[in-house]
């Protein structure tokens, strides 16, 4: 993600708070609903006259609406940078970027860190649960105050895509196409599985306190840093941790106790305590319940197809990549059957690549120059 | 822009025949759709709606820069996966002898589809049958260019084998064109015995021999059941 360095500041960057009024609320899945939702978002190029160049790109579990502007925390470059830009396949120059922090999440968003208005005092497990539905809810009500009627596309990998895939079934006639990159239309068992992992991490951490560790002004860093490592992994291949890491030691000679001999340990302990600067671990166990009850055929009688059934005239791309083994090219596959079944217009690229799931966010010339086709062809035919 | 197939200005002479085949605005599911070059041509010239099936990845990415809906995948597993009708016409352009299960891929073809175009080499044609009695060697030729060992085509037919796989799958031949390299198509009799020793490479018009009339759209088919 360093070659983008030089390029992040130049991106003229705009966006803020939306605070919505309390008579309108975000009604989630769950029955509950939000009172005074904030969406946090950013916003990149500049909308049109005709106000049909807006894209909105969705981001995965771990990221925020710095998408292509300098992280105010971390410092370092939008985690699509070589994405969206002058000249790159989101391409600011002609389209009008937006991305906003989902609900749930903790950027700005509200979420379990927020203050509950009717307490006074952050959620925490107060929060009510949410859904990828509901997080593509909150995106809609943004957008249509931002006075954008439709969509140009809808753009996202991992838990992007499938807010993609949501838009498409919620809302088909508000978007003109829609891009889905290494993502899934369900969790699968494992995917569930390695999230639990996470869960159970930080709720093991004693400070943790039942959720309500920011009331007691602690946090559970060392829960949220493990429960970041395990997901880590799976988003690595095999090969690209064998290739950066192999079995190479920090030091000379073993250490002979448990210290990070290995590099590759090393090189997880500092993905786990970066992480906990910038992540809230009560949004971690949210998201990832979110992502586990998302499963978009079950709510459309089981059928994935009757998911599109609306989606007809929306411009559909799904990529995915050899080696990812988080979201494999097997249900991106599934997507792809049920949107021709449903007679939406489709096109599936599977990208030859061993760096995993993550190289929806690394430099992939291949999905940069297929997605630039799949933008520049659909402004030709939308004109 | 040219492809490998588009050469000094000339278009492939199947695809000049598959385009005069299609009926303007129709729907067309290209099989094996390659850099996208029929697509695009018959969306230039016949205002087609079209989608594409390839298999390689580089393949899909250019057909996606010239803006057309493609899908990598394959026709022995991922014709099933349309629905019926979904097309009126689907095109198989010199891919048959590469897939696995030919005779599924050619019913599937047309479950999809109204009609299909299909285009094949003729191992009948009389260089093949020369070259194989005279030196007893697999033949390597303008339609068949590579040595055995390193073609993909596995299920190789004659026009007759053709034809007679045809008439197993109760299909109907509406049209056949005669192919050779670098010279206009010829309308052939398929089913005459001296065609399958000329012809180099043939072009099937096809549809099912029981097809009922087209159905009209879903509006006027409440109106006439309404």
């Amino acid at each position: 993600m360093s070659d983008g360095e030089s390029s992040a500041s130049l991106i003229e960057t705009h966006g803020g708070v939306m605070r919505f009024a309390a008579d309108k609320p975000l009604r989630l899945d769950s029955g509950a609903r939000i009172d005074g939702l904030e969406v946090a978002y950013n916003t990149y190029g500049r909308l049109n006259g005709a106000r049909s160049n807006a894209v909105l790109v969705c981001h995965a579990l771990s990221m925020d609406q710095h998408a292509a502007s300098r992280h105010p925390v971390t410092g370092k470059p939008g985690w699509w940078d070589q994405v969206i830009g002058p000249g790159r396949p989101l391409d600011t120059d002609r389209l009008f970027v937006i991305c906003s922090n989902v609900v749930g999440g903790c950027s700005g968003t509200t979420g379990p860190s927020s203050i509950d208005p009717a307490t006074g005092e952050p959620y925490g497990l107060k929060f009510p649960m949410v859904t990828v539905a509901d997080m593509v809810r909150a995106q809609a009500m943004l957008i249509e105050a931002l006075g954008i009627e439709q969509l140009f596309a809808v753009v996202g990998g991992s838990m992007g895509g499938m807010q993609a895939l949501q838009w498409a079934a919620d809302y088909p006639e508000r978007l003109f196409s829609a891009v889905c990159v290494a993502c899934a239309a369900r969790h699968s068992a494992q995917n569930i599985a390695f999230h639990e992992v996470g869960r159970q991490a930080i709720m093991a951490d004693p400070d943790w306190r039942g959720g309500d560790y920011a009331r007691q002004g602690v946090r559970p860093e060392k829960g949220l840093a493990v429960a970041r490592m395990a997901a880590h992994i799976t988003y690595l291949s095999e090969q690209a941790l064998q290739r950066k890491f192999g079995r190479e030691l920090q030091r000379d000679g073993l250490s002979w106790g448990f210290d990070a001999d290995f590099q590759v340990e090393s090189y997880l302990r500092h993905q786990g305590a970066a992480f906990v600067d910038r992540f809230d671990a009560n949004s971690y166990l949210y998201i990832t319940r979110a992502l586990d009850y998302f499963d978009l055929a079950a709510s459309h009688g089981g059928s994935l197809a009757e998911a599109f059934r609306r989606a007809r005239d929306v411009r559909f791309c799904v990529f995915s990549f050899t080696s990812d083994w988080l979201y494999p090219t097997s249900e991106s596959r599934q997507i792809v059957r049920a949107l021709n079944a449903a007679g939406a217009r489709a096109s599936f690229v599977e990208i030859e690549t061993d760096k995993g799931h993550d190289a929806f966010l690394l430099d992939e010339p291949v999905l940069h120059a297929a997605l630039d086709g799949f933008m520049r062809s659909g402004a030709q035919v939308r004109g | 822009m040219s492809g490998p197939n588009e050469y000094q200005g000339k278009v492939r002479e199947d695809f000049r025949e598959i385009v005069r085949l299609v009926r303007p605005g129709s729907r067309v599911l290209d099989v094996g759709c390659g850099e996208g070059e029929l697509l695009e041509l018959l969306s230039r010239e016949k205002g087609v709606d079209g989608r594409g099936l390839e298999i390689s990845p580089e393949g899909v990415s250019a057909c996606l820069a010239r803006g057309l809906a493609v899908v990598q995948g394959d026709a022995d597993d991922d014709l099933d996966y349309f629905p019926a009708r979904a097309f009126d016409y689907a095109v198989l352009s010199q891919t048959l002898p590469q897939v696995r299960q030919p005779r599924h891929v050619l019913s599937e073809l047309l479950r999809i589809a109204e009609r299909a175009i299909v285009s094949l080499p003729n191992f009948g044609h009389w260089r093949i049958r020369l070259d194989l009695l005279g030196q007893g060697r697999m033949p390597v030729t303008h339609e068949l260019p590579t040595p055995w060992w390193e073609t993909p085509n596995i299920h190789l037919c004659t026009v007759r084998d053709f034809t007679q796989l045809c008439d197993e799958l109760d299909l109907r031949i509406e049209a056949c064109a005669a192919l050779a390299n670098g010279k206009p198509a010829r309308p052939i009799e398929p089913k005459r015995a001296l065609e399958n020793w000329r012809a180099e490479s043939a072009l099937f018009l096809l549809s099912r021999a029981n097809a009922t009339a087209k159905l009209p759209s879903g509006e006027q088919k409440a109106d006439l059941f309404g």
